[in-house]
């Protein structure tokens, strides 16, 4: 049950900059009044960040950089079931059963 | 009477309704906490240490990295600023939604701001997607229920650590991928048709983009640098199609 000091130190380190991007514009966008091109930019943030969180996971790490990175196909093999489950049933829970399952499964085979 | 209709439509947004539509994201919080949790308890983390991790950080990237960094020894200075990039998103996903926050005290905003997650991103935007307003305890509903699951999962995960072993092979990982599928597929079938092919063409650029910047930058780098290209993109091409 104990705490390293210096664990704890960086763990605050690490909580201090997940909090301020967090908070920041909570803070300063309360008191401006945006123009409505940032307005328009800032609704088309959620299916590109989703998205490019999905596309984040296909593909593979490279050591160095600038390197063309390589597909994981393990990954977007797994994602056809649960993309296919989303559109049919639209819902998060089964989606996300489906997805661990093929996941798992998919594992014990590869 | 618009405004009235506005008015009793939010009266219905309560704590409670809040929770209420956190739950169908729960399983994803539960697989990828107990990932977590493991992961912290192969790197060498007490119990408790995993708990103040997962409510002090509260990121579920962010935690796998300290971890493999903790791991690995690499200096202090390395893992903050590492976590620092890997939640700099944050800063774009609380940009999109407090706008629909500034009626609320700047306590109010830094509460919501502060328990923002990629889930409660996408479930909030979901509904402002359907034109439907958002009200502050909706919000603390949705946030603190998964919050204290986090919590909860996280320790579970560190507890049973030894147990569960790989948690990439019993597919926990792909929790966080399957939910962002479900909450992406849902936004996409609430949009009129005539929208549709406009979404549809900015996710085929969001893709070649993560692709093409994660050549030069690290992923994470490359998933902001997609996101704000493709989103300007999408408003700058909104009237064409």
């Amino acid at each position: 049950m104990k705490v390293d000091f210096t664990v704890f130190l960086i763990i605050l380190g690490c909580a201090l900059v997940t909090f301020i991007p967090r908070i920041l514009p909570f803070v300063a966008i309360r008191k401006l009044k945006l123009p409505v091109a940032i307005v328009k930019w800032l609704a088309y943030i959620p299916v590109c960040l989703l998205t490019a969180l999905i596309v984040q996971g296909a593909i593979q790490p490279i050591e160095s950089v600038p390197a063309l990175p390589a597909v994981n196909w393990v990954y977007i093999i797994i994602t056809i079931p649960t993309l296919v489950t989303a559109l049919k049933t639209r819902s998060l829970l089964l989606t996300v059963l489906v997805g661990i399952v093929t996941a798992a499964l998919v594992r014990l085979v590869v | 009477m618009e405004m009235d209709l506005q008015l009793a439509k939010e009266e219905h947004l309560t704590f409670k309704q809040g929770v209420r539509d956190c739950i169908p994201t729960l399983l994803g919080y539960i697989g990828i906490g107990l990932a977590a949790g493991v992961v912290g308890n192969s790197a060498n983390l007490s119990i408790m240490e995993i708990g103040l991790l997962s409510a002090l950080v509260y990121a579920g990237a962010s935690q796998f990295i300290f971890c493999a960094m903790m791991a690995a020894m690499s200096p202090p200075s390395a893992i903050i600023a590492t976590v620092f990039i890997v939640n700099l998103r944050h800063f774009l996903m609380s940009a999109a939604l407090s706008t629909h926050f500034t009626r609320y005290s700047l306590l109010k905003n830094i509460g919501i701001g502060a328990l923002l997650t990629d889930e409660s991103f996408g479930v909030a935007s979901l509904r402002t997607s359907k034109g439907l307003p958002l009200s502050d305890r909706w919000m603390n509903g949705l946030n603190v229920t998964a919050y204290l699951t986090w919590i909860a999962s996280c320790l579970l995960g560190g507890y049973m650590g030894s147990w569960i072993g790989n948690p990439e092979a019993m597919g926990l990982d792909f929790a966080l991928t399957s939910m962002f599928i479900a909450l992406l597929v849902l936004q996409m079938v609430a949009l009129p048709s005539s929208k549709l092919r406009h979404y549809l063409v900015l996710i085929a650029y969001t893709a070649v983009a993560v692709y093409v910047f994660s050549a030069f930058f690290s992923i994470y780098i490359a998933v902001l640098f997609a996101t704000v290209l493709c989103a300007a993109i999408g408003a700058v091409t909104e009237n064409e199609g």
